[in-house]
């Protein structure tokens, strides 16, 4: 009777979490899509929980008590700190799968070796070396996002990296297929404990060599991976919810690292063993060309005669924290009948999608969010674009320079605007600012300072009239 | 004995599934979608469940119970975060 309920559940369960990720298709729908989640879980825990093997409660409510206590504060963190949240979870994630394959193997070594077949055995050494790797390999991400002192933000290369890398892997597996081969011999133990200490330390030199601008790619590519230990974890208790939803898990993470390296013009490989940001090569600009500085009178005017006017923001508008600004320029603009749009980067932020939680927040309607395929074509139409924050999204060189580190990265044209306000916070010009021709194109005009500040200017300007 | 093939078959399916619902996700969704993804596969603690409540040797129920917790942290913060990013996202 009460297998049949745990059955029942589990597929109750799936339908709600393929329903709960198909109402994400939608703004409108998806917060249902939350609802479902919520139910399909509850479902499932009380179904495993009611069933006769479950003997010990204590312990079960003890965590389940301790999960609420660490994951409501964890839900409040500032939308700039969701990256990190998002690693750690990962983190979590893949640590529950490499404990559980740990005490599924300490059990099977110990009471029931017949329990230990070739099959499991193997499932079982894939869930610890693929959790334990996500483990620590997510904490370093988090680590580096939070920017944690003792973690080195820049990438850390020496010579024979790679090899070094791919040899603690190889010797992880090996000794994996010994353990399977010989699951309880009196070594065994020692083996597998030097099975999980190789994938923890994997999963730090896999992040090391990782700089920030890759953090996108490298969190959907560990998201992947905790789905995958969810699988294997599912192979491991022969429970079919489990591979369903990391399944689920693994594709989303899968097509979101896709996404993220296609922006980027990367592979999978480059990302992981390229050392992204080692290469810091000044692009050389023919001429000796400078910069034209507007003042925020001539900028506001110029929004305002705009008949369309594309924002194109970056991170840098977050670190700044003015998006909330950037909400009343929209406000003035839209009041005066301008059309405004925002032109977002598949990697604009520090995440999949980082950029439009960040605008969201500040209240700005989403149907004025616009993807860059979408934009590209109406930059010619566009009179003002207005580069807040962003460097690289923008840069023209990513189209022809050769040998730069963004060559071939799929950009926003805010080059191909009437005009191009660009607000950046140094006029330094021995900085990353020079690097970009787009500052110094016949039609971008540049503001100095701080985002928050100038564009807090500009709706002053806006609001006060003081135009007409 | 353990049906593994059935198992790889729904493996397959699912995987099938998944890219197909997930390539229809909003790009705008983006990063809720991972904090979704992430609480759903805290299901893993379903399996925690069992190795921390099942009777077990005193240590290997403790390995349950520490990762029923880490598992509950995703379930709890994932949904709830995922929550209040949607909630932002207004049309007008």
């Amino acid at each position: 009777m009460t297998y049949a309920i745990a059955q029942l559940a589990a597929v109750l369960a799936t339908a709600l979490f393929i329903f709960s990720l198909h109402w994400m298709n939608d703004p409108k729908t998806a917060r249902r899509g939350v609802v479902a989640g919520v139910t399909g879980m509850s479902i499932a825990v009380a179904a495993t929980w009611i069933q006769p093997e479950i003997v010990h409660h204590g312990w079960i409510v003890l965590a389940i008590v301790a999960g609420f206590i660490v994951g409501v504060p964890l839900s409040r963190v500032p939308l700039t700190a969701v990256p990190q949240r998002t690693a750690l979870s990962h983190a979590f994630g893949g640590f529950a799968a490499g404990v559980v394959g740990t005490a599924e193997y300490f059990l099977g070594a110990g009471d029931n070796p017949a329990q230990l077949t070739a099959f499991r055995m193997s499932a079982i050494v894939a869930e610890v070396i693929l959790g334990f790797l996500t483990f620590t390999g997510s904490l370093m991400a988090a680590g580096k996002l939070q920017e944690v002192k003792w973690i080195p933000q820049r990438p850390v290369t020496y010579p024979g990296q790679n090899v070094v890398n791919v040899g603690v892997l190889v010797i992880a597996v090996a000794l994996g297929v010994l353990v399977v081969v010989h699951p309880t011999a009196a070594w065994s133990g020692q083996v597998f404990s030097a099975i999980v200490g190789l994938a923890v330390l994997f999963g730090v030199l896999l992040i090391i060599p990782i700089g920030g601008a890759d953090m996108p790619t490298v969190i959907s590519i560990l998201n992947s991976y905790a789905g995958l230990s969810a699988v294997a974890m599912g192979f491991v208790l022969n429970n079919k919810l489990l591979v369903t939803a990391g399944a689920l898990d693994g594709s989303s993470g899968l097509i979101l690292s896709i996404i993220m390296c296609r922006a980027m013009n990367r592979s999978f490989t480059n990302v992981l063993f390229g050392a992204f940001g080692t290469v810091q090569k000044t692009a050389a600009l023919g001429a000796e060309k400078v910069w034209k500085q507007e003042t925020v009178e001539g900028a506001a005017q110029l929004l305002e005669q705009a008949s369309h006017v594309v924002v194109v923001p970056g991170y840098g508008m977050a670190v700044a924290q003015a998006q909330h600004k950037v909400r009343e320029l929209y406000d003035q603009l839209t009041k005066r009948g301008v059309r405004v749009q925002f032109a977002i980067h598949p990697v604009a932020g520090r995440m999949p999608g980082h950029m439009n939680v960040l605008l969201a927040e500040a209240d700005i309607p989403y149907t004025a969010l616009v993807e860059m395929e979408e934009i590209n074509p109406e930059m010619q139409q566009c009179d003002v674009a207005l580069v807040i924050g962003a460097n690289d999204v923008v840069n023209p060189a990513a189209r022809y320079a050769k040998g730069s580190p963004i060559y071939g990265m799929p950009i926003i044209d805010a080059d191909k605007a009437k005009t191009v306000l660009a607000i950046k916070r140094s006029k330094n010009p021995g900085f990353a600012g020079i690097d970009n021709e787009l500052y110094v194109q016949d039609n971008t005009w540049m503001l100095f300072g701080d985002a928050k500040a100038v564009i807090g200017e500009l709706v002053k300007q806006l609001a006060g009239g003081g135009l007409h | 004995m353990i049906d593994y093939w059935s198992m790889l078959f729904v493996l397959a399916l699912a995987t099938f599934i998944g890219l197909g619902v997930i390539r229809r996700v909003s790009r705008l969704l983006y990063t809720p979608l991972m904090s979704l993804t992430n609480a759903i596969s805290a299901i893993a603690v379903v399996g925690s469940i069992v190795v921390a409540g099942a009777d077990y040797p005193g240590t290997i129920r403790i390995l349950g119970a520490v990762a029923l917790f880490a598992s509950m942290t995703n379930i709890v913060s994932g949904f709830l975060i995922t929550d209040r990013m949607l909630k932002m996202f207004k049309k007008q």
